[in-house]
């Protein structure tokens, strides 16, 4: 019975020992593949191809936690063509493709572990001034309207997916976007991703803050469905 | 007199094709950073992208196509986007994500994928 015991509190140290210091468990886990601090602008824009996993020293700003920590435990695939998708691009004759077996999994983490890791990520909030600058409220939009938005009128259907079968791959998948990211983030992001991150790949918008709160309202109604 | 002519004709051509002497290989490198999702690693219009949109990107290797466009509208495409010209709005404005001199590498590395064969 003492064996066995013993055994059990030998089991748990690890545990035990992230709870106590769930930098240490953040940094073991997730410094490997993605920042912990913001990447170095006078690297320039080939920093961002170098890049394994998006950087999470702002993750306190952008995800919510419950999810996160619900994700960490059962990971699926957000970007569908990777971080870098031309570092997995395949020129082929019909165009250029990206086999989503080839992508690297996510690993995924036990339950206490995903719960700590959560709790410290979103203590990380260096940019909280470009949330609380952010004037977005959530409101509603009508499904069809914001579908047009989103495509025809802003183009952002040309990288992002906004069902799992429509829209461009080289972006995060947005149907889900609403249940990951607070929604402030979501709306400064779109107005400024630069001020994000230096290097990002997404364009900055050619839009005032009325037309990106009407398609962060679009990315709730989408979201609210899933 | 003909040695200043010449010097003039020199400091003209210089000036005419300013915006073409980006750094090409500069160019290359944000190409396959910020281009290629949509115009393909190879240029071709074919990026991972492309399947999906309603309006094929730009093939930048089609020389002719390519050669009817002078590099200040390639550069003002790339800055301002494709509504700018009256194209697409599937191509973005990145004139807040690239500075000036990063546009003239992009044009200057278009012009190699087009017309340097």
């Amino acid at each position: 019975m003492k064996h066995l015991l013993l055994v059990g509190f030998t089991l748990s140290l690890p545990l035990a020992a992230h709870a106590a210091d769930p930098a240490a468990l953040v940094q073991e886990k997730c410094a490997g593949c993605h920042a912990l601090a913001a990447p170095d602008a006078a690297a320039g824009p080939a920093e961002r191809a170098q890049r394994k996993a998006p950087p999470l020293h702002y993750a306190g700003n952008k995800f919510r936690r419950d999810w996160l920590a619900a994700w960490l435990q059962k990971p699926v695939r957000i970007r569908p063509a990777g971080v870098f998708p031309p570092a997995h691009a395949q020129s082929t004759p019909k165009g250029d493709v990206v086999d989503p077996a080839a992508l690297p999994p996510h690993p995924a983490l036990a339950a206490a572990e995903a719960e700590a890791a959560a709790d410290h990520l979103m203590t990380l909030k260096p940019l909280e001034k470009l949330v609380e600058a952010d004037r977005y409220e959530p409101g509603g939009i009508a499904l069809r309207m914001g579908q047009m938005n989103f495509g025809k009128f802003k183009g952002c259907d040309g990288c992002h997916q906004d069902t799992p079968e429509r829209g461009g791959v080289s972006g995060p998948e947005l149907y889900t976007a609403w249940q990951r990211l607070q929604p402030k983030f979501i709306s400064a992001y779109i107005g400024n991703p630069a001020a994000w991150d230096p290097h990002s790949m997404m364009p900055g918008a050619e839009m005032n803050a009325d037309n990106v709160h009407k398609l962060v309202n679009y990315l709730k109604a989408i979201g609210e469905k899933q | 007199m003909t040695k200043q002519l010449l010097l003039a004709a020199c400091l003209l051509g210089f000036g005419g094709t300013a915006l073409a002497e980006g750094d090409a290989k500069r160019g290359e490198m944000l190409y396959n950073v910020y281009c290629s999702q949509c115009h393909g690693v190879k240029g071709d219009g074919k990026g991972v992208n492309a399947a999906h949109m309603a309006v094929m990107p730009r093939d930048h290797t089609d020389t002719k196509e390519m050669s009817a466009r002078t590099d200040e509208e390639l550069f003002k495409v790339v800055k301002l986007g494709g509504k700018s010209i009256n194209k697409s709005v599937l191509m973005p404005a990145w004139g807040r994500n690239l500075a000036d001199e990063d546009i003239h590498a992009l044009v200057a590395h278009l012009r190699s994928l087009c017309c340097k064969k």
